[in-house]
Parts: C-alpha cells; structure tokens; sequence
C-alpha cells in the first residue's frame, strides 16, 4: 500500500512539474527558444504571489488573479524588448542572453527578500485531504494536478483551435512566409512568451503553496520542466504531462527508499529515458 | 601588380612583439613568489585558474558550439577526486591532480554519450542535469562528508611541500602551470588539421560536413578533453581552498556563470578573449565586490549587453580597431609594400 | 498621370560579398499584368524578396500607391496589399489546408475574396479542408498557395515561378486560371523562367540578367532574338 501511495504522490507531483515544462515547451516550439532562466521566472511568480497576499490578504489562489497578468505582461515586454534581439541562426544569443537574465533575476530576488526560505500559507487547503480507501489525497496535490491537465488542454485547445495558435504553428513553421502573410513574428513571438509566463505564473504559485522557495530555487524548476519535456517528446504537450509523471513518480519511489535520493533517483530515470529513447516517449508524429 | 608579390602568413609583427612580451611576462609571473606578498598570490592564483576554466568554456562553447551550463561537474568532481585519491588513495597531492584529470576524461565519456543526444540549446540544460546528478551523488558519500563536506588533513597539506612558504610558491606555480598549459594546449589543438576542422565546424556546419570531417567525434573529442583539464583545473581549485562541500564544489554560479561572464565579456571564439575577460572580471571583483548581489547583476547587465551589443566581446572592439591577433591562428595574405597600389 | 501601382528606382542587394541587384527600377501600372523574367541567378527571387520587405535594400527606393516601403517589415508590406505566391509554393506543413488559406486572410483586409470564393474556385480544396496541406499533391498545393494570396485581397499579386515542379498539364491548367484571378481588379508580376508562359499573360515584360534590368518591352511585339539576347547576355 506504501508503494501505491508513492505511486500516486509522484503522478500528482507530476502535474506541477508538466506546469513547469509547458511553458518551456510552448516557448520551444513556436520560437526555438530554450529559456535558461524560465526556472527563475517560476521563483519570481512565486514571489509576486507572497507581495500580493500579504500586502492585500488574499488567498494565494485568488492572488493568481492578479500575478498571473502581471507575468503575461512581463512575458511581452521581456520577450518585445530583450529576447527578440537574441533570435536567428545563432545558438549563443539566446543561451547566454537568458542564462544573464538567470543570474540578474536570482540576485534581484535575493536583492529584495534575502536568501531566508519563503513559503505562501493557505491555512485550510495545505492541510485538507480526502481519503480514498487507506490512501489519503492531499486536497493541494488534487487541485494542482487538476490545474495541470486543464492548463494542457487550454494550450492544446489554444494551440489546434484558435486564430493565434494557427498563428504560432505558422511562424513555427516558416517565419519567413508567416511574415509575408501579415503576421509580425516579433509580436507573436511576444504573445507567445505572454502566454508562456502566464503558465509560469500559475506554476510559481501551486509551487509556492506546496514547498518553500527562496531566489535559488530557480535552477531545479528548470532542470525539473526540462526533463518532463523530453521525457515526454519535444511537440507533445500531452507528453509533457505523462513526462511530469513519470518524473514525480521516479521521484517519490527515490525518496521512498532513502530520502536523500528524491532528486537524483528523477535525474536518473531521466537519463535512462535519454539512453534508451533519446527523443522521448510520445515526440509529436510528423506531418 | 603580380599576385606572385602577395605572401600568405601565419604570424604578423603583432604576434611577434606578442610572443616576446608574453615570454617576458611568463618570466616576471613565474618569479612572483619572489617578489609579490602572499595575497596578491592567492588572488593571481584564483585568476589563472579561472583563466584555465575560461579558455577551456570558449573552447568549447566558441570553438566547437557546445554551449555548457554544467562544467561545475567537472570542476567538482577535480575537487573531490584530490580530496578522495589523497585521503584514501594515499597519493602524493601532485598525483592526485594528473589522476583527478585523467579521471576526468574517463567519466566524461559515458556523460557525453548520453547528453550529445540532446540538440542545441537542450544540450546546455543536459549538461547542467549531470552536474547535479554529480552534485547529489557526491553529497551521499558520507566518506567525504556527505552533504556538509570536509576539509583536506594536514598531514596531507604538509606532504605537498616542507614549509608555508614554499607549499604556498608551488601552489601558485601548479595555478600558473595549468593557466599555461590550458592556453597552449588550446592554441596548439585550434592550430591542429582537427582544430581546423573545428573552426570549420563552427563557421559552417554544412559545408564543413561535405568536406567530410567527423563533426560528431571531433565535438566530442572536445568535450572530455575538456573535462580532463577542467577537472584538473578543479582539483587545483580545491588544493588551494583545503575545503570541499557538494555546493561549493558543483556551484553553477561560481564555476560556470563567471565563467561564461568573462567569455562572453571577454571575447567569445578568440584566444586572446578569455584572457581579457578575466582580467575585466578580477578588476570588476576587486572594485565592486563589496555590492555583493548588485554587482552579480552588474555583471549579468554587462554580459546581455556585450552579446546584444558587441558579440566578439571587447578583444572584438580591439581586434577591430586594430587588426591585432596575438595568437595568431589564421593564415594571412600579406600585400607586398614596396610598390604601390593600382 | 497618377503614380504608378508599384514604382522601384535604382534597388541594389547584397547577400554578404555577393551584390545581387544593380540599380534595378521597375514600374507596375494599375491594372497591369507584368512578367519578369531570367536565367537562374539573375536576381529575380531577390527583387521579390526586396518588393515584399523580406529583405532591406542597400540603395534605392520602393513605392507602393505612392507610399515609401522600403524600411517597412514584410507584415506591413502585406497590410498594404501585396500578397506573393512564393516559389516552392512554401504551405505550412502545421497548418490543415483551410488553415493555410485563413493565414491568408490575417491582414483583415476585406474584399470579394473570402474562404467561400477561393473554395469555389478550387472546389478540391473544400473537399480536402482538414487535411495537412503538405499531403496534397503538388498542384493542388500550388492551389492552396495562390487562394492564401488573394485571401488578403491583395491589390498587387507576385507569382514566383509558380510552374516550378509541377507538370506541365498542371501548369497548363494553372495559367489557364490566371486570367480570371488577376481580372477582379488587381494587378499582377510574374516570375517565371518559363518564357513563353510569362508572355502569354502579360501585358509587359521586364529581363533582369545578372542583378540588372537588361531588356524592357511589351509582350505581344517583343522579339525572341532580343529576348533570348537579354536573357542570356550573348549576341
């Protein structure tokens, strides 16, 4: 029973680790663009949540409603005046641009709130469980894996069925031709990423609600997302959740046999996954 | 004018009054212990281990278009290599460093299997993952202190060489030895039929590719040799610290960040680049240490601006005033002075 | 007399080291079906890519209905009405076949050109709506392409080489159907290496050799020995 519970902890883990990836996914697949400090754009979500509920008093679920435009609008602005400039042929622009932006982003986190571990308190929902035979379902884990498979969907949705997916899947494609048919890259691009960080802005406040953060914490939500996203197959975001899975249930099985081993018993089933298929286990069919 | 009167050159009278300055600073650096105080050793030593560091990043990052996040890996793994090799191995500390590099190489090759899978810029997240597969492995070895680390043993300290003094000159002589052994290791093997190939690479991967050159094991050629020298560079690192934890030792901000700072600042793809860089980065150290995270942010400012603004960093600003190459690398056609042009 | 449609004066390009265009000007009148064509090489595909703000040029000027687009990005060109039918036809392999035609249609300029006209147009191209647009064979391809053209109701269309690859009852099938595109009140260039197709639906006829303008002249009276002189660079 143990092993079943592991079990299930690690899938509904694994929603919040999809939440980290689908915006490093969505970025990667209409622009080719690999965020370094995507992981730190999560910590400071998580921080504007802390500002916004304890300067109004909010719930931090309701304090999404206002952190998550505020990310969008970063996103636009980030991506408009910085991330644009980065973009073409070369590898190096983008990597080294935002892997700056990393260390900018941590050093003005630790700048403004000190390294001390922060965490974000909803008293009732921490606490709440339902049970399910012998098996208790933090009520938390529930809500953030449900959260998951409907932001997925949403991107899905958003991705197959509306004007700006159509949009994003032409400048994807071609961005020369997209540009002929009255499409300016440079502020999809800029929608994009909006919509990128308004993911990320969900994710950094279920992250926040669920462990403490501090300016570091940056680098692991990356590497986390990273791993979900080719564990799963690069273009699939369906894959990116089943990638979250297996992650958070590598994860919880780890930290089952020895604590000290969470982390790294995720890395491991992650390069194995590498080892035996390199390009994931549901990559996006072609044509 | 004949065409018969143009010459094609490798060096260039600034390679030359390079060499001899260069030879003639070798000479005043080697001869500090007799003339520098004890902190400006510590701090030159720092610096030509970091020179190390950031000559073999710009190998591979600006040469071989293998963008790393994750060389922490290796420098931690130098580190606690010494650290295990002196301590249970029983091996003189001069030793430890040569198999600390070679062991280096060894586990780098099964890392580069697995992560030159990744393409591009997922590569450089790869890199990092196994930095932190190294980090939380080190961290469960509670013979060296598991996640709290430990210190090197005196007696251990003792036996590098008899006296403060003279421990302390040949610390700074093996900083110095290995700054000069990454840099002419690196000229030489960017000079090589393989080197070429390499700037071959990096200049146009098709072309390069239906030349018939192996891109896949010339790349990773690259990257375990680099891994040996900068697990040597690690190992060196940690003879001068006498302490290791697994976050000192796999820190992605101390042994990568400042890195790719001085690079990138520097001069991405040029020798002569990293070397600038470092010397930007100690200075910028030394003057504005004191602003603690500002400064970080300072540098992170600086770093977005050079590669937006000037992506051959400042020896690129230079170079293009100039027309300096101090390393001379490439072959020049050299137009006759004599006569005049037509 | 009214500005011309289209008017290109002293255009000059470079990829690099390599100049591509040399002084090129060119005028399109209202109305007016132009052909241009050229050897492989001679800059045809660049022009293309300076007219619709693709590429920026080094010297010289483009006025489109009398406004300056020379600085102006490629979406901005587009909104202005000019649409290009690119060589290769270039659909994008993400997109369905009704979705390559709504791309079109994202400059929201309004018009007789709508989803329902381009499919009564090509009525395989309804049948076929939900399938990737790349699964078409290479002429109904090139059926997608120029319906996701006019779907921006475009006052001036480009036809880069439209009868590349294709075969030739298809392309036969395909300039038989020009005429009555290009006749709902819009003008026309077309890029072609297939010389007499290009004469044939033209009014007048531009031969750019190696980057420069080397012949000019009106389609129906032009003369094969000038043509093939202007087109070749020998005597």
């Amino acid at each position: 029973m143990d092993w079943l519970n592991a079990l299930i902890q690690g899938t509904l883990l694994g929603g919040l680790y999809a939440l980290f990836a689908a915006g490093l996914s969505l970025i990667f697949g209409v622009m080719r663009l690999v965020n370094i400090a995507h992981g730190d754009l999560i910590v400071l979500a998580a921080y504007l949540g802390l500002v916004v509920t304890s300067a109004i008093g909010v719930h931090p679920i309701l304090a999404m409603a206002l952190v998550v435009p505020a990310m969008t609008l970063i996103g636009y602005a980030l991506q408009r005046g910085l991330l644009n400039q980065t973009l073409g042929d070369d590898l190096l622009p983008p990597l080294l641009v935002t892997f700056g932006l990393s260390v900018i982003l941590q050093n003005g986190l630790l700048e403004g709130f000190s390294a001390d571990p922060q965490k974000l308190s909803a008293p009732g929902l921490e606490t709440a469980s339902v049970a399910l035979g012998s098996i208790s379902l933090g009520v938390l884990p529930l809500l953030t894996f449900g959260i998951a498979v409907a932001v997925i969907w949403g991107l899905q949705w958003t991705f197959y069925k509306t004007s700006l997916g159509r949009a994003f899947r032409a400048v994807s494609d071609n961005q020369d031709i997209a540009q002929l048919m009255g499409l300016n890259k440079r502020h999809i691009f800029g929608l994009a990423m909006a919509l990128a960080l308004a993911v990320t802005a969900v994710a950094g406040i279920l992250l926040g609600l669920r462990t403490s953060f501090d300016p570091s914490s940056g680098g692991g939500r990356l590497i986390f997302g990273f791993e979900a996203v080719i564990i799963g197959g690069l273009g699939n975001l369906w894959g990116t959740l089943a990638g979250g899975v297996i992650l958070g249930v590598a994860q919880t099985i780890g930290a089952k046999i020895d604590p000290g081993w969470q982390v790294l018993s995720g890395h491991i089933a992650f390069l194995v996954i590498l080892a035996i298929r390199p390009q994931g286990l549901f990559p996006r069919m072609s044509g | 004018m004949n065409l018969s009167d143009y010459s094609v050159t490798r060096t260039s009278q600034s390679a030359r009054v390079a060499a001899v300055l260069g030879a003639i600073g070798l000479i005043v650096l080697i001869a500090a212990p007799w003339w520098a105080g004890r902190a400006d050793m510590r701090l030159m030593s720092e610096l030509f281990l970091y020179l190390a560091l950031a000559s073999l990043w710009n190998l591979m990052a600006g040469y071989a278009g293998l963008v790393s996040v994750g060389q922490q890996a290796y420098v931690g793994f130098g580190g606690y290599m010494l650290f295990a090799l002196t301590i249970f191995g029983g091996l003189h500390p001069i030793a430890a460093i040569v198999v600390a590099g070679l062991l280096g190489a060894l586990i780098a090759i099964p890392a580069a299997v697995l992560i030159f899978r990744l393409r591009g810029a997922y590569f450089a997240i790869g890199t990092w993952v196994v930095a932190e597969v190294f980090r939380l492995s080190f961290a469960q070895v509670s013979a060296l202190g598991g996640g709290s680390g430990s210190s090197l043993p005196v007696g251990i300290v003792k036996s590098l060489a008899s006296g403060r003094s003279a421990r302390e000159s040949l610390s700074y002589w093996l900083a110095l030895g290995s700054a000069v052994l990454v840099i002419a290791s690196v000229y030489f093997f960017l000079r090589s039929r393989r080197g070429l190939a390499l700037t071959a690479i990096r200049d146009n991967e098709l072309a390069a590719g239906s030349l018939g050159i192996d891109i896949w094991r010339t790349k990773f050629a690259v990257y375990v040799v680099t891994a040996a020298l900068t697990s040597l560079a690690g190992a060196l690192i940690f003879l001068q610290k006498l302490r290791i934890s697994p976050d000192a030792a796999f820190s992605v901000n101390d042994w990568t960040a400042f890195v790719i700072f001085i690079v990138v600042i520097g001069g991405i793809g040029t020798i002569e680049g990293p070397i600038i860089g470092t010397l930007i980065f100690f200075l910028l150290r030394e003057t504005l240490a004191d602003l603690g995270t500002i400064y970080l942010m300072v540098l992170g400012v600086v770093a977005i601006v050079v590669m937006l603004k000037a992506p051959k960093g400042v020896w690129g600003l230079i170079r293009a005033r100039f027309d300096l190459q101090l390393f001379p690398l490439g072959y020049r056609v050299v137009r006759p002075t004599s006569k005049k042009d037509t | 007399m009214p500005d011309p449609l289209l008017q290109m004066t002293g255009l000059d390009a470079h990829y690099g080291d390599f100049q591509a265009l040399y002084g090129v000007g060119m005028v399109v009148r209202e109305g007016e079906v132009l052909a241009i064509i050229g050897a492989n090489g001679a800059g045809k595909t660049t022009l293309m890519r300076s007219v619709t703000g693709l590429i920026t040029n080094d010297a010289g000027q483009i006025r489109f209905k009398g406004q300056d687009i020379s600085g102006l990005r490629a979406d901005q060109v587009a909104e202005l009405g000019l649409a290009m039918v690119p060589e290769g036809r270039q659909l994008f392999p993400s997109l369905t076949v009704e979705e390559n035609l709504l791309i079109g249609a994202q400059t929201g300029r309004k018009g007789p050109w709508t989803l329902e006209a381009v499919n009564a147009l090509f009525p395989i191209l309804k049948e076929r709506r939900a399938v990737p647009a790349t699964a078409l064979s290479g002429g109904q391809q090139q059926m997608v392409a120029i319906g996701r053209a006019l779907m921006s109701n475009p006052e001036l269309i480009l036809f880069d080489e439209i009868s590349l690859g294709l075969a030739p009852i298809i392309i036969r099938d395909i300039y038989a159907a020009l005429p009555g595109i290009i006749g709902e009140g819009m003008s026309a260039i077309i890029v072609e290496q297939d010389i007499s197709k290009a004469l044939s639906v033209s009014g007048r006829v531009y031969c750019l050799q190696e980057g420069r303008v080397s012949l000019e002249g009106a389609s129906a009276t032009i003369s094969r020995e000038d043509i093939s002189r202007a087109y070749f660079g020998i005597e």
